[in-house]
């Protein structure tokens, strides 16, 4: 228990997937704009993490590792190649399940996720999040601990970003920086800030 | 001829993927601490990028609107596990470098926002070209940051000391920060203040401004 716990808050502050991977960086730029969509943002892709990594996770374990066809009498097959492929296909799958759940059943969490929901397939968050779980060879119940905690890093770093940029508007920046350019140097330094957890021992 | 040119070298400086149309960060920011990483990732982009604009103009008015992201995203794939395969065939170590940066090609923004904008509308051979050029602006980019980053954070350009260090009796205090991640966000803003102060057409429209102020007395 104290592991999964720790696993947690290592995936929510000390690797934070925005600041200390940047990951998800275009969608993270292009849509905090306003902290209210941010959140929404964020949202979507808490649920989508905690949904997609635990399911690439069985994929992996039991159908693609080294050995894992052991069951179906195939104890030599590796299937680990054909990876990258599945883990986008169930993602983009997953997204679209749960747009049409949603859509259904909870209408007004629909209307306030819908325009994020397809953008989410194409969030490197997302994949990234699968890859890694794979490269430090999680089990299930880790694994679903990690999607959690990457997905509200992910989107506390969303919204903190939208935040400073709200208010970042009023100011008198020169020309060239204008937009882009001071948002980069923003996430810069807010990345600097999350530094000071990666002393953090757990 | 000059249409021609202008998709293969318009997104070096006048349209380029990461400054202006604000696709493909994740990967620059990531890889840039060293020269030689940052090439071989360079070339895997714009390998993927090419040949995925390829097919998919190629299939183009076969493949059903409602599930063209699916059928895009099948042919990314199939290219990057390729790149993958070959690179840790040929490659190990630096492969061993970019880790899951080599499978994030299939969700980097450029490719999948070349296929959608361009391949989709235009001739294979056009959209080859496009690939090649948007791999060409990204390439730009990324050369510029790992440059800056390996040169002033290591004293070094693709592992060739340039300046001596002092730990190895040289004059150079290395700049530690450089290597670290958020030098490149720094990095990527001052190319793009630097980019939009040489072409300022580029340069974003202000959300607010403040208003002159109508009694001189006020502001004493």
């Amino acid at each position: 228990m104290e592991h999964l716990i720790s696993l947690f808050i290592k995936a929510v502050f000390v690797e934070n997937m925005a600041l200390a991977f940047f990951l998800g960086m275009c969608t993270f730029l292009a849509l905090s704009k306003k902290v209210e969509t941010a959140i929404g943002l964020g949202i979507a892709v808490v649920i989508v993490l905690a949904v997609t990594v635990p399911v690439n996770n069985l994929l992996y374990q039991d159908l693609l590792k080294e050995g894992a066809l052991d069951w179906a009498g195939l104890p030599n097959v590796d299937l680990s190649f054909l990876g990258l492929l599945s883990y986008i296909g169930v993602i983009a799958a997953i997204v679209q399940i749960l747009e049409m759940t949603l859509d259904k059943y909870m209408p007004a969490l629909y209307n306030a996720l819908g325009v994020f929901l397809p953008l989410i397939t194409v969030n490197c968050a997302i994949l990234g999040a699968s890859l890694f779980m794979v490269e430090r060879d999680y089990n299930f119940s880790e694994s679903l601990v990690y999607g959690v905690g990457a997905g509200i890093g992910w989107a506390l770093a969303i919204a903190a970003l939208a935040g400073i940029r709200e208010k970042l508007k009023y100011s008198d920046v020169p020309a060239g920086l204008r937009g882009l350019g001071i948002t980069f140097i923003t996430v810069g330094l807010m990345s600097l800030g999350f530094m000071s957890f990666s002393g953090v021992q757990l | 001829m000059s249409e021609v040119k202008k998709v293969l070298f318009g997104p070096i400086l006048s349209n380029n993927p990461i400054a202006l149309q604000i696709l493909g960060i994740c990967s620059a920011l990531a890889v840039t601490s060293s020269m030689s990483v940052s090439l071989v990732m360079c070339v895997a982009l714009t390998v993927v990028t090419a040949f995925s604009n390829l097919f998919i103009a190629v299939i183009r008015s076969h493949i059903p609107n409602s599930i063209r992201i699916i059928v895009q995203m099948i042919i990314i794939a199939s290219l990057v596990i390729v790149v993958d395969q070959v690179l840790k065939a040929f490659a190990y170590e630096i492969s061993k470098q970019l880790s899951v940066f080599v499978g994030l090609i299939i969700t980097n923004c450029i490719v999948m926002g070349r296929a959608e904008a361009y391949a989709m509308k235009n001739g294979p051979a056009m959209s080859f070209l496009d690939g090649i050029g948007n791999g060409l602006g990204y390439s730009a980019m990324l050369i510029i940051v790992a440059f800056f980053r390996e040169l002033l954070g290591a004293g070094k350009l693709l592992g060739v000391p340039i300046f001596e260090t002092v730990q190895n009796g040289g004059w150079y205090q290395p700049n530690g920060l450089m290597l670290l991640p958020p030098s490149a966000f720094f990095v990527i803003g001052l190319v793009i203040w630097a980019l939009r102060a040489y072409k300022t057409e580029q340069v974003e429209e202000p959300e607010f401004t403040i208003a002159k102020n109508s009694r001189s007395q006020e502001a004493l």
